[in-house]
């Protein structure tokens, strides 16, 4: 990282210009997989309108009844509902499998030992990784509901954001929630990408740190569905999945926010150093 | 390879699960020790306290009492009363609650409640208000009870419903309370059960929720059953009807007065069944109404009303703050989301009130509520529960000055007639007493309890709000109303709809204003009253509609059963109060954010402590810059206790190519990959060109490698493969020298196929071009020869030539004797970890100029071999003579063999290290 320290290397090299993240990015761009998950969550929209498009005409008496029956009212409340279904597994799952392959999946293709021994420095290949994992996932994250707001405007037009109760927010203001919604989500689905990098660098099986990851995710909804555990599940990492609808009302209330961003910083930020000191002293036998 | 994979997948797998384990469940564990009731135990005495069952009396009740000791006393004392239907434990969360906050808290049952005994009085002053006195002479003689002064202990009396009016009637009738916490109760307990909203002159809208509190009102028969059901004994004895007693209307009423004193009784059959209150019953219900005494509470109160409250609404709560205002007491008003028909004040709320007790009785901390604040429902989360946000505003208007801010809505109707059905069947349904609030969590459910019958309402509508209009209190209308026929009951029922864009219609907290009009004209002519409606707090939203609904049944009320018809109009606007408060949950989390900073601030850290260590990590030799490699005694010994490398000693300069020469499993793999930092070692060192090798030190940029398998991108091609790993250095492009290497790996065309569509051999070569990328000074490559052809490997031993004939370094690996023989300049022969023979291939193979002849008479031959002079050691061996030659030409011996009469077969070298090689081998297998 240091021109110091470069004063072994032959001439060119410089740590410091190893695996950037274009080339990284190019990389992993040019694989089916992200292309396939990035396509996901750009169609995930257009089926959830075909969708509804299917289905019988609401009931006038229950219409309102449901979060779904609030979908189809305005293109905010499609977006709301979009990340409201794909924010429970379909997003986790997408951090999940780019995070999960950064290192198993070099790992896997025994490529791994050749970018090291370019030498890539082993915490700049984690942060490199990390680093355009991050931005496929904040791209997928960004696109969803990008697509999802599009769609809507073209199916459902231009309206207020209404909630069950009447809480109504303008469409213009609506879209400010949208963008400050889509950060949220980006901030609170970190602590998967933290814990799945720590496995990616733990097990060199890509398929194991994508599972174990979901695994976790799953795991801490149902924990958190049992109201038995009280105040214990104000830990849980998806806890705070859903905290972003306080956006989505006259007067914001950022306390559950805030609580949810640094609860999901803190485990990617213990599970982000756990990642980087077990890679930094790991013998790669791949 | 398979296995190692799995070995490694368990692994990895124990891995995971641990952390999940540890993540998930750790927290369990914490909160399962923090957690537990037992950790902080608290002293609770239990006993039963003889009173007079009235004053003066010989007669005795006995009720059943708990007192709960903090930690540290002296401490003030609070006096906790329960609700109706409940006894002292209804009360041990909230006893625990203030005793662990440092209150000596005083619970009992309450007469004809849990194990206590007498007779229910509904709080009479002197019975139960005069039983909670001498409770309150007991903690004044404890020791552990803080005094304000001889005989009055620094107290506080708090309660829901029930135990809300008598900490009213106490505080108003002993003036030792300090303090109190009246929640969700009455102020008069004859609204409290037969409401009339109507108001024959002007509301007085000055305060947010005005009652209309007019005599004669409507009876709400459902909550009163249910209410008299919980005074009725679990069974009846038949001696009671032994017992008669004077009722009113000579009635034998023994047995079914259940615990209830007999004046009690009498009023509740009288309103029961004529859903009426003559005079007695009236005198009865003022003197056990906090009405008569809030003129005397002079302590500071804090009144906890529910927004979902269909048995004391937010109306009883302004009377009592506007009774005890006037008396000159300190009034602060909460309203909050729950109720009779919802929860019972939250933790949070709860975690408040303690905080407020500990304000104003041992004044500590600050004033946690101001002068008035409420709950506004907000949004449903999609967990389905509806979320709340609290605002307070710094005074209850109207109760010292101003007046509350009413939006006048005019709402469009004509003149509708509604008529009173025979028997008044069917009822309208607005909702379901006491369970409200579970209801109106889906709003199917909410539904089904919900229903106007046709002809039995009239609607008049307000156009959509453009703006959010948040009622905040009871709204006031002006009802025109005339009889059509002969004039009935003249009761009707007024609800406040919100009804959204789609139509759909939803009554915020249930809540129904029963009127009883006075007398209507037989002739027809309209008569016109002001009605204070029922008391909400709703955020009507921007294109919502405000629909007021005059109905002349409900089931909630004693419906009347005289059939009528009404001529309904509004003859004024619907004035609806709001309350302009500010969100006390709007602060910015600065904790949190402070937290979000410090962890960043951590992982910054980190980073610049990883990055230090990186930097003082250089190690060089200055005497071995020009040396390609030196191994010095390394070793990698495992956990399991294999040890595969086992001090392992050599070195390799400039211009060699070095055959590293060894059976499978002598650790010439784990040695490659701590030279490329892959693993670290456990003893020894290894330098290249004088630099210490460690994980990502920047020396290994100065050698090309290929260990043990080829490592692709299975989705490019072998170009775009060789391209994205340059890149990936960094370096310039001019630099890799890339066709060079494609030439080398001769894959032709296929260089532009997908990586995955290769055989070994291509994958093999490939691997090789791309260790040979920017022409490398030290080539490592690991069994090149593996699963290349025999011309393929002819051409990779001329390349691996060539490469070290220009002043660079090869060191190849190899279990082949053959392939090191041929390529290799130099040897070392590995095994079991360490070093068996080192030197130059010709050192080794023809150590000391010995050779080797194949003859077809070698007795003859070893004599004519031993004439040549200079030749030594001549030896027998099968069909081949070996001899020392010490620099005889070979030619010369062969001439002297020959010339013998010999025949010569062959002659060469011999080879030794075959011998050595094999020898190793056989040991090895």
């Amino acid at each position: 990282m240091s021109e110091v320290q470069d004063i072994d290397a032959v001439p060119g090299y410089r740590s410091s210009r190893t695996l950037r993240l274009g080339v990284e990015l190019r990389r992993q761009l040019r694989r089916r997989r992200t292309k396939l998950l990035l396509g996901m969550v750009v169609v995930l929209p257009v089926v959830l309108v075909i969708a509804f498009g299917m289905g019988e005409e609401p009931d006038p008496d229950r219409r309102g009844g449901t979060f779904a029956d609030l979908a189809v009212v305005s293109a905010p409340n499609f977006v709301v509902f979009g990340f409201f279904v794909a924010g429970s597994f379909l997003l986790p799952l997408v951090v999940a499998v780019l995070f999960g392959e950064t290192v198993a999946g070099e790992a896997s293709w025994s490529s791994l030992k050749y970018l090291l021994s370019i030498p890539v420095p082993r915490l700049r290949l984690l942060r490199q990784k990390a680093l355009a994992a991050g931005a496929l996932s904040a791209l997928a994250l960004v696109l969803f509901p990008a697509t999802a707001l599009l769609v809507g405007v073209i199916w459902y037009g231009v309206g207020d954001a209404t909630s069950p109760t009447g809480d109504a927010v303008p469409f213009g203001t609506s879209v400010v929630a949208m963008a400050i919604t889509t950060a949220y989500v980006v901030v609170q689905l970190s602590w998967i990408a933290g814990f799945t990098l720590f496995l990616s660098v733990s097990l060199d099986a890509p398929l194991g740190a994508v599972g174990g990851g979901v695994l976790a995710v799953v795991l801490s909804q149902i924990l958190d569905s049992i109201t038995a555990l009280g105040g214990v599940r104000d830990y849980l990492p998806t806890h705070h999945a859903f905290d972003w609808i306080d956006v989505f009302s006259t007067t914001v209330d950022w306390t559950d926010m805030a609580n949810g961003a640094l609860l999901s910083l803190g485990y990617t930020a213990l599970f982000g150093a756990l990642a980087a000191w077990r890679f930094a002293r790991k013998d790669i036998t791949s | 390879m398979k296995i190692r994979w799995q070995v490694t997948w368990s692994r990895g797998r124990l891995v995971a699960l641990g952390a999940v384990v540890a993540v998930l469940l750790g927290t369990t564990v914490v909160w399962v020790s923090g957690g537990d009731p037992t950790t902080r135990p608290l002293r609770v005495e239990e006993g039963f306290v003889e009173v007079p069952a009235a004053p003066g009396s010989a007669e005795r009740v006995s009720l059943e009492t708990s007192l709960f000791l903090p930690e540290r006393t002296p401490a003030p004392a609070v006096l906790l009363a329960h609700g109706f239907g409940g006894d002292k434990h209804s009360v041990d969360t909230d006893a625990r609650e203030l005793a662990e906050a440092g209150f000596v808290v005083q619970t009992y049952s309450a007469r004809g409640f849990g194990r206590s005994t007498g007779k229910i009085g509904l709080n009479a002053p002197d019975a139960e208000v005069a039983d909670a006195r001498a409770l309150v002479d007991r903690l004044a003689a404890r020791p552990d009870v803080v005094l304000d002064g001889p005989g009055d202990p620094r107290i506080a009396v708090s309660g829901a419903s029930y135990g809300g009016s008598l900490s009213l009637l106490l505080a108003g009738t002993d003036r030792r309370v300090d303090a109190l916490v009246p929640v969700i109760t009455y102020n008069d307990l004859a609204q409290g059960l037969l409401p009339n909203a109507v108001s024959e002159r002007e509301v007085d809208g000055t305060t947010p929720a005005p009652g209309g509190f007019a005599p004669g009102g409507v009876f709400k028969s459902s909550w009163g059953g249910f209410l008299y059901s919980m005074g009725l004994d679990p069974e009846v004895s038949p001696e009671d009807e032994l017992r008669p007693v004077a009722a009113q209307r000579d009635t034998d009423l023994g047995s079914v007065c259940g615990r209830f004193t007999d004046e009690v009784c009498r009023a509740w059959t009288e309103v029961a069944t004529t859903g009426t209150m003559g005079e007695e019953t009236l005198r009865l219900l003022s003197t056990l109404s906090p009405a008569s005494v809030t003129s005397a509470v002079t302590a500071p109160t804090l009144l906890v009303q529910g927004e979902q409250d269909t048995l004391f609404g937010l109306d009883h709560a302004d009377a009592n703050a506007r009774q005890i205002t006037a008396a000159g007491g300190e009034v602060q008003v909460v309203w909050f989301a729950g109720g009779h028909d919802g929860a019972y004040p939250d933790e949070g709320l709860r975690g408040r009130i303690v905080d407020w007790l500990r304000f104003r009785l041992l004044r500590e901390g600050e004033n946690p509520f101001g002068a008035f604040e409420y709950d506004v429902q907000g949004g449903i989360t999609p967990e389905g529960t509806p979320s709340a946000r609290t605002v307070r505003t710094d005074s209850y208007p109207g109760l010292h000055h101003g007046s509350t801010r009413r939006e006048q809505l005019r709402l469009s109707g004509d003149e509708q007639v509604v008529i009173t059905p025979p028997g008044g069947l069917p009822a309208a349904i607005s909702g379901m007493p006491a369970l409200n609030g579970r209801l109106g969590q889906t709003s199917w459910m909410a539904s089904l309890f919900s229903m106007d019958l046709p002809g039995q309402q009239a609607t008049f509508t307000s156009g959509p709000v453009d703006a959010q209009l948040l009622a905040a209190g009871a709204a006031t209308v002006r009802l025109r109303v005339s009889a059509v026929g002969p004039p009935g009951d003249g009761v009707l029922f007024l609800k406040v709809y919100d009804k959204d864009p789609n139509g759909t219609r939803t009554l915020p907290g249930n809540a129904v204003a029963p009127v009883r009009l006075p007398p209507l004209p037989a002739d027809g002519s309209p008569v016109e009253v002001d009605v204070a409606l029922a008391g909400i707090v709703r955020p009507f939203e921007n294109g919502h509609e405000l629909q007021l609904s005059v109905a002349t049944t409900d089931q909630t009320y004693r419906t009347p059963t005289t059939p009528a018809a009404y001529r309904v109009s509004l003859a004024g606007p619907v004035e609806v109060p709001v309350v302009p408060a500010v969100p006390l949950g709007s602060a910015l989390p600065v904790a949190q954010l402070a937290g979000i900073g410090a962890v960043l601030a951590a992982v910054a850290l980190l980073a610049v402590v990883a990055r230090v260590r990186r930097r003082h990590g250089r190690d060089v030799d200055p005497d071995l810059v020009d040396t390609p490699l030196v191994i010095d005694r390394l070793t990698k010994a495992y956990t399991s206790g294999v040890t595969a490398v086992d001090g392992l000693s050599f070195r390799v300069e400039r211009g060699q190519v070095l055959g590293l020469l060894g059976p499978n499993g002598a650790g010439k793999t784990t040695t490659l990959r701590m030279l490329m930092g892959l693993i670290t070692p456990t003893g020894g060192t290894i330098r290249v060109f004088g630099s210490l090798v460690t994980p990502g030190a920047a020396v290994l940029s100065r050698i090309g490698s290929f260990v043990e398998s080829a490592g692709f991108l299975p989705h490019l091609s072998g170009v775009e493969n060789l391209r994205a790993y340059w890149a990936a250095t960094g370096r310039p492009a001019d630099e890799a020298h890339l066709d060079e290497a494609l030439e080398i790996a001769g894959l032709g065309d296929a260089a532009h196929r997908l990586v995955k569509t290769y055989s070994q051999g291509m994958r093999q070569r490939l691997a090789i071009a791309q260790a040979m990328l920017g022409l490398p000074d030290l080539l490592v490559l690991d069994e090149p020869a593996n699963g290349l052809d025999p011309p393929q490997i002819h051409a990779m031993r001329d390349v691996l030539r060539r490469y070290a004939a220009a002043g660079r370094t090869v060191l190849v690996s190899s279990h082949l004797l053959a392939e090191v023989e041929q390529t290799a300049t130099h040897v070392v022969v590995v095994h079991h970890g360490h070093v068996i023979a080192a030197g130059t291939v010709d050192e080794i193979a023809s150590a000391g100029g010995a050779a080797s002849f194949a003859v077809d008479r070698p007795g003859l031959a070893a004599t004519a071999l031993a004439a040549v002079p200079g030749v030594t050691d001549v030896d027998v061996d099968g069909g081949e003579v070996h001899a020392v030659l010490n620099g005889v030409p070979c030619g010369d011996a062969v001439a002297a063999l020959v010339g013998a009469g010999v025949s010569v077969e062959r002659a060469g070298p011999r080879r030794r290290l075959e011998d050595a090689f094999l020898q190793l081998v056989g040991e090895g297998s």
